[in-house]
């Protein structure tokens, strides 16, 4: 008779070794064989190599107040008296001074209705209405009229510029863009091939090509007499140009709705337009969110191309403001400002768009 | 292909109607006159000739054309309007009508005045290509550089000018060429090569970048021709009429020592038939362009003689000296035409 088997646990495995802290941290993610610790020796010394040299210019060698000759007596570092001096043209360009006030109350304005937007305290059509209603109001502080003085267009300039053809171009580009969407989408053939025909001509050439042909072509077309500011002529441009892109960008939108959504509605009797208002647009664009953001900040960026079509906006002002005969040789400074602006601006822009995506179930897929 | 034929026809028609219909409009003086504002194409930034000050004042020598040009007819120079131009619009602007006049750092060539629809008034600057030196190695004349290397800016006119002077003056130049006018700037201030070559009028800014501008030496010498002159639309004669005198009432001015300050003084005391004249106490030159007698007069105490204009724009902050654009009674060749 053999023995009945006994069962006997195997000994415990030993402990893991220290998993945790700054030094395990290090060896397993940074210095994990040898390429890669070669890689990290090498970044290292870059940065340790360039970033204290940035320290020295930015910040511990730089100039912060007083004139250029100030400036003069310590060439290695920065001279951000010269942002100081130029803050008002960069921000607003030639605008008159007595009207300032009205770029600080758009801006106002617009910083409210940003707010409110994100903390969501506007919702539905209120907000809706209150964006669309944005190009009017901007235009108006900006260009008087109606009890204001009025501003040419020609003394409009810096970020105000640029932001204000970014915004009204966008605003009213995405209406401008779900129609064509719809109509390339479920038109008749002749609108369909209209829209086909926008869409497609408009991306088919760069944003240069229509800032030139709206600001060099288009007055040889005009009557005379029946002049449109040059300002005027590139907004409609800019429109035109993010209209067809937020067209195929809706038009996504549409695609992936599944068909049933129009046959349930017409099957209900929901006309046409309650069909799209109520149930095929919300769906729609909840979906195009996320791409409807980036074109916002490509937007943003894009209007630093008038520069060549000689509107003085925030870049074209960086421009004029480092050729100032009484600042000369600080191009360096106006261009890490308007950077560290355009960075400001974007990153905020998609960190908002990556929010929404995260705080709405749909788009959680 | 047939379309396309179709379409360029009628685009040729539409761009012909509205050429004709263009030179066949009102006077731009009557138009300046109803709108109460003149306007004017200036360059987005050339430091010196026009540029928005740190206030947002436009400043410069173009600039302060058009504002004489707004003082004599109606009367301000702040009754303006300052439209920046890209160096592409700046011909088309004033054609088509955008500008009453363009007043831009631009050359007068035979092919804009004559083919492209413009006209040219008279000359403000007498641009060209120059060349700076560092002072430590002793040359003084563009003749002394034998056997020197050029910073130069690559695919300009700026290069060919240089191989030619160099031909031709027997120098064996050796050109070092760049992208851009800055990377050739920079290569010469690190010692790259001896001599830096651009326009004169940008020598002296792009001077003041430098770490050390007065180690640096513009040589007196110019080997090519760029006169810059504001232009104004073809076929409107008076107009031209009026921006031709205007600039040349300022060079005048200078000629009898009629400045800002002393204009109206002159005017009551001067018993040069010169002055008097060109100052509206008597005659009637005024007339002759569709003014007032005073234009001129409003025009010098708003802005100063030619003198004054470039001191105050370019030899103050820019350092540039006044070289050929001096009067031609003091060596250079700034020669006004009579007021008479």
């Amino acid at each position: 008779m053999t023995n009945p088997t006994i069962f006997v646990p195997k000994p415990d495995r030993e402990a893991p070794a220290q998993a945790k802290g700054f030094l395990h941290w290090l060896k397993h993610h940074v210095f994990n064989g040898w390429f890669n610790s070669a890689l990290a020796l090498s970044l290292i010394a870059i940065i340790a190599l360039t970033v204290p040299q940035v320290i020295q210019w930015a910040f511990i060698k730089a100039t912060w107040v007083g004139d250029a000759a100030n400036c003069k007596t310590s060439p290695d570092g920065a001279c951000w008296s010269f942002i100081a001096a130029k803050f008002r043209v960069l921000m607003v360009g030639v605008y008159p001074a007595a009207e300032s006030w009205r770029g600080i109350v758009g801006a106002l304005v617009l910083a409210i209705l940003i707010i409110t937007t994100i903390t969501n305290h506007l919702k539905g059509k209120v907000l809706i209405v209150a964006w669309l209603l944005l190009p009017v109001f901007g235009y108006w502080i900006i260009g008087g009229g109606f009890g204001l003085n009025e501003v040419d267009q020609s003394s409009w300039g810096g970020l105000m510029l640029s932001v204000l053809l970014a915004l009204v171009g966008i605003i009213v580009s995405i209406p401008l863009g779900i129609v064509l969407a719809l109509g390339r989408f479920s038109g008749s053939p002749i609108t369909k091939s209209l829209c086909i025909g926008f869409i497609e001509t408009v991306r088919g050439v760069p944003l240069i090509t229509i800032l030139f042909m709206s600001s060099v072509m288009m007055p040889l077309f005009l009557p005379p007499g029946f002049i449109i500011d040059n300002m005027l002529r590139i907004q409609t441009g800019m429109i035109f140009f993010s209209a067809a892109y937020v067209a195929e960008v809706v038009r996504g939108g549409l695609q992936a709705l599944p068909k049933g959504q129009f046959e349930a509605a017409s099957s209900l009797g929901i006309s046409y337009p309650k069909t799209l208002y109520l149930i095929v647009l919300p769906q729609a664009l909840r979906h195009v969110l996320p791409p409807l953001i980036g074109r916002c900040i490509s937007m943003f960026k894009n209007t630093s191309l008038v520069i060549i079509v000689g509107l003085l906006d925030f870049l074209g002002m960086i421009k004029s403001a480092s050729l100032d005969s009484e600042w000369l040789g600080f191009e360096t400074e106006a261009y890490v400002f308007g950077a560290v602006v355009y960075f400001s601006i974007c990153y905020s822009l998609s960190r908002y768009g990556a929010h929404l995506e995260k705080s709405d179930p749909v788009l959680q897929k | 292909m047939k379309e396309l034929f179709q379409f360029t026809k009628v685009s040729a028609l539409i761009l012909g109607l509205a050429m004709i219909t263009t030179t066949a409009s009102a006077s731009t003086l009557e138009d300046v006159k109803k709108k109460g504002v003149l306007s004017c194409g200036v360059s987005e930034g050339v430091p010196g000739f026009s540029n928005p000050d740190s206030s947002g004042k436009w400043v410069g020598l173009d600039v302060d054309m058009c504002r004489a040009v707004a003082a004599a007819v109606l009367g301000d120079p702040t009754k303006i309007k300052f439209v920046p131009l890209a160096s592409k619009q700046k011909i088309i602007a004033v054609t088509s009508g955008q500008v009453d006049l363009t007043s831009r750092t631009t050359t007068w060539t035979m092919k804009r005045d004559t083919k492209e629809g413009a006209d040219f008034t008279a000359v403000v600057y007498y641009d060209g290509q120059g060349f700076m030196v560092r002072k430590e190695d002793g040359i003084k004349s563009a003749k002394e550089m034998s056997g020197a290397s050029v910073c130069v800016t690559t695919g300009t006119t700026t290069e060919l000018n240089i191989a030619d002077y160099s031909r031709a003056n027997n120098l064996k130049l050796e050109a070092v060429v760049f992208d851009g006018k800055k990377e050739a700037l920079n290569a010469y201030a690190s010692g790259r090569c001896d001599v830096f070559t651009t326009d004169t009028s940008q020598l002296a800014s792009l001077r003041t970048t430098l770490k050390d501008p007065e180690n640096h030496l513009i040589l007196p010498e110019i080997i090519s021709k760029e006169p810059l002159s504001p232009l104004v639309r073809h076929g409107d004669n008076q107009w031209k009429d009026i921006i031709t005198w205007v600039i040349f009432g300022l060079i005048n001015a200078e000629e009898k020592g009629v400045t800002a300050a002393n204009a109206a003084e002159m005017k009551a005391k001067s018993t040069d038939p010169t002055v008097q004249r060109m100052l509206g106490k008597t005659g009637d030159l005024g007339t002759f362009i569709g003014l007032d007698n005073d234009w001129l007069l409003r025009a010098i105490t708003s802005v100063g003689n030619y003198g004054e204009i470039y001191e105050r724009n370019l030899t103050k902050t820019l350092g540039l000296e006044r070289g050929v654009n001096q009067l031609w009674s003091k060596g250079g060749i700034l020669y006004a035409s009579p007021l008479r």
